[in-house]
């Protein structure tokens, strides 16, 4: 399997502070990569690294084998890659529809693809309309994910999409982001929710301290309780 | 699955109609209190078309400050350069300006004002490359930076035309009043009015019903993320600066026409107001500062009728006033 991202020794500071410390991974095309770690580890600078929203001071990162590190953020988006961050950013001004008319960069909405996205979101078709500053939260998360996956991409950097969710909208999202998976999209994501993790993962990668300290398949982590408690500090049932 | 987003309580979009109904109220309060009739329609049309005005000028800076926070305490240099540069055009064409003709008149009119906008709009290019790019996100520099291009501007136009005021004269069809019974209604001002809700109507229309107004409206409220999704916001940043440059300079060539003169710190004279309104109306809000241009003017007119010695405060105070029921503005569009 050929790897669609691939990051070596890449070095991030924000302001004074050395938070990604030499960071170092490969993202395997059409799987799932899990980015674990305790809070404050550097996975959400890993996210925003690679997006370009804050500048990798030294190493390299490549999509499809070209170097990406030096490039703006939207010329890292027009190079395929599509970003959910952690606080959803729906545009709240804006309708449900204008949202998702602006993440469709390179035309007007496709129907196929809006059919399959109401399929599993169909609060947005209902709230078409409607502004999104109005929507609940799990609605607004869908959108937010609904905006990336508008248009084909190739790799989709998804930053804990289930935190503050209700149980039962965190179980929609899960099957959702299978689905987009089953379609053979490659996507790294940044989730704390251990049964997530589990359901999704191909492979995992864990934090700490800005660096990769475990890298394997996610099968192989879920069965290792004493592996969990070392890398994670508690075990993946106990995050339930 | 599906049932979950179905079942998801979901308040109905609401829409926020109480500021848009203050100039009415505050309207309708002031005719018992005005008593004449006539004067309470003139005064009326008066701050309407001194709102119109202030929002021009003001319409292009809340944009910039909600757009890429950048506060730009320069935006009285556009206004000032503007009305400069219909001076030069109206003054040498007098004959064409004076002549009863409303055509002839529109014949120089209309050209002096394109031209400002011209101008100002390539002043805007060039402050927003050389001033306002190396100070992205840094507040103090901006201030320092842009509050000096105002000085260097405004002493400029004074080195070049000197410190006196230059009488600017309406062209002739926008002279006098229409008379209705016992009110008269002043041309020119019927014509700001006109000219201030086109502008209002098609900037709304832009940011409504265009991509590119969708854009202002998504990088007002979250500009990394409109980059996340692959748009440069610097361009649409450029192109709103020049906008909004130019939109100042057409303000400052309709105030100067107003008052029929033209003065080198006429710029800084309307900073203070264009920026009062553009904090009452919540920064980056069009509608905002539109209500908020109109309720500046007419606490300054009702204000300046019925207790002249509170004009001096009274915008200041209905500021304070704003902020205390809305403490973002009106509209609050950014989360700043």
């Amino acid at each position: 399997m050929s790897t669609l991202l691939k990051l070596s020794g890449v070095e991030t500071y924000i302001g004074r502070y050395h938070i990604l410390q030499g960071v170092d991974f490969e993202v395997p095309e059409g799987q799932t990569t899990m980015l674990l770690g305790r809070n404050g580890a550097g996975k959400t600078t890993t996210l925003r690294t690679i997006m370009g929203l804050w500048q990798a001071k030294s190493g390299s990162i490549s999509l499809a084998g070209e170097s990406i590190e030096k490039l703006a953020t939207p010329d890292i988006a027009q190079r395929g890659v599509g970003y959910v961050p952690e606080s959803m950013a729906v545009f709240s001004d804006l309708t449900v529809k204008e949202n998702l008319v602006l993440a469709a960069r390179n035309g007007p909405l496709d129907d196929a693809q809006l059919a399959w996205i109401f399929g599993f979101f169909p609060a947005l078709k209902k709230f078409w309309l409607s502004r999104a500053g109005s929507l609940s939260g799990g609605q607004k998360q869908m959108l937010s994910i609904a905006r990336a996956i508008v248009e084909p991409r190739k790799l989709l950097l998804i930053d804990e999409p289930t935190k503050g969710l209700a149980p039962a909208i965190v179980m929609s999202l899960i099957e959702c982001l299978k689905e987009i998976k089953r379609r053979g999209a490659t996507i790294l994501l940044v989730e704390q929710n251990f049964h997530a993790a589990r359901e999704l993962g191909d492979q995992v990668l864990v934090m700490d301290n800005g660096t990769i300290v475990h890298r394997g398949e996610m099968a192989a982590l879920a069965a290792d309780v004493p592996l969990q408690e070392r890398l994670l500090g508690l075990s993946l049932e106990a995050h339930q | 699955m599906s049932e979950i987003a179905a079942t998801d309580a979901l308040p109905k979009p609401k829409r926020d109609i109480a500021p848009l109904l203050l100039p009415v109220v505050l309207a309708l309060l002031m005719i018992p209190l005005i008593g004449s009739e006539s004067s309470w329609v003139t005064l009326t049309v008066a701050s309407l078309a001194m709102g119109m005005m202030i929002f021009i000028m003001a319409s292009g800076l809340t944009l910039v400050f909600g757009l890429m926070d950048v506060l730009n305490f320069g935006h009285g240099a556009f206004i000032a350069v503007g009305a400069y540069v219909a001076t030069l055009v109206l003054l040498p064409l007098a004959s064409w300006a004076q002549a009863d003709s409303l055509l002839t008149n529109l014949a120089v009119l209309v050209p002096a004002a394109l031209l400002s906008m011209g101008v100002t709009g390539a002043l805007g290019l060039v402050v927003e490359r050389v001033l306002v790019l190396p100070v992205y996100g840094q507040h103090l520099k901006q201030i320092l930076m842009t509050t000096g291009g105002l000085i260097v501007a405004e002493q400029t136009l004074y080195a070049l035309f000197g410190p006196q005021i230059i009488p600017l004269p309406l062209p002739t069809a926008f002279r006098g009043s229409f008379i209705l019974g016992d009110v008269a209604i002043s041309k020119y001002r019927l014509l700001a009015l006109l000219i201030g809700l086109v502008i209002f109507i098609a900037i709304e229309l832009v940011l409504n019903r265009t991509k590119i107004g969708l854009l202002i409206r998504a990088g007002v409220e979250n500009r990394e993320m409109v980059e996340a999704l692959g748009y440069r916001i610097r361009r649409l940043f450029l192109g709103v600066f020049m906008t909004g440059s130019a939109l100042a300079g057409l303000g400052g060539v309709m105030w100067g026409l107003y008052r029929e003169q033209v003065h080198a710190s006429i710029g800084d004279e309307l900073t203070v107001l264009v920026f009062i309104v553009v904090i009452i109306g919540g920064l980056g809000s069009i509608t905002g500062c539109f209500i908020g241009a109109i309720l500046v003017a007419m606490v300054a007119n009702y204000g300046g009728f019925l207790v002249p010695k509170l004009a001096l405060v009274s915008n200041i105070l209905l500021m304070v006033a704003v902020l205390m029921w809305r403490p973002r503005g009106l509209y609050a569009v950014t989360s700043r």
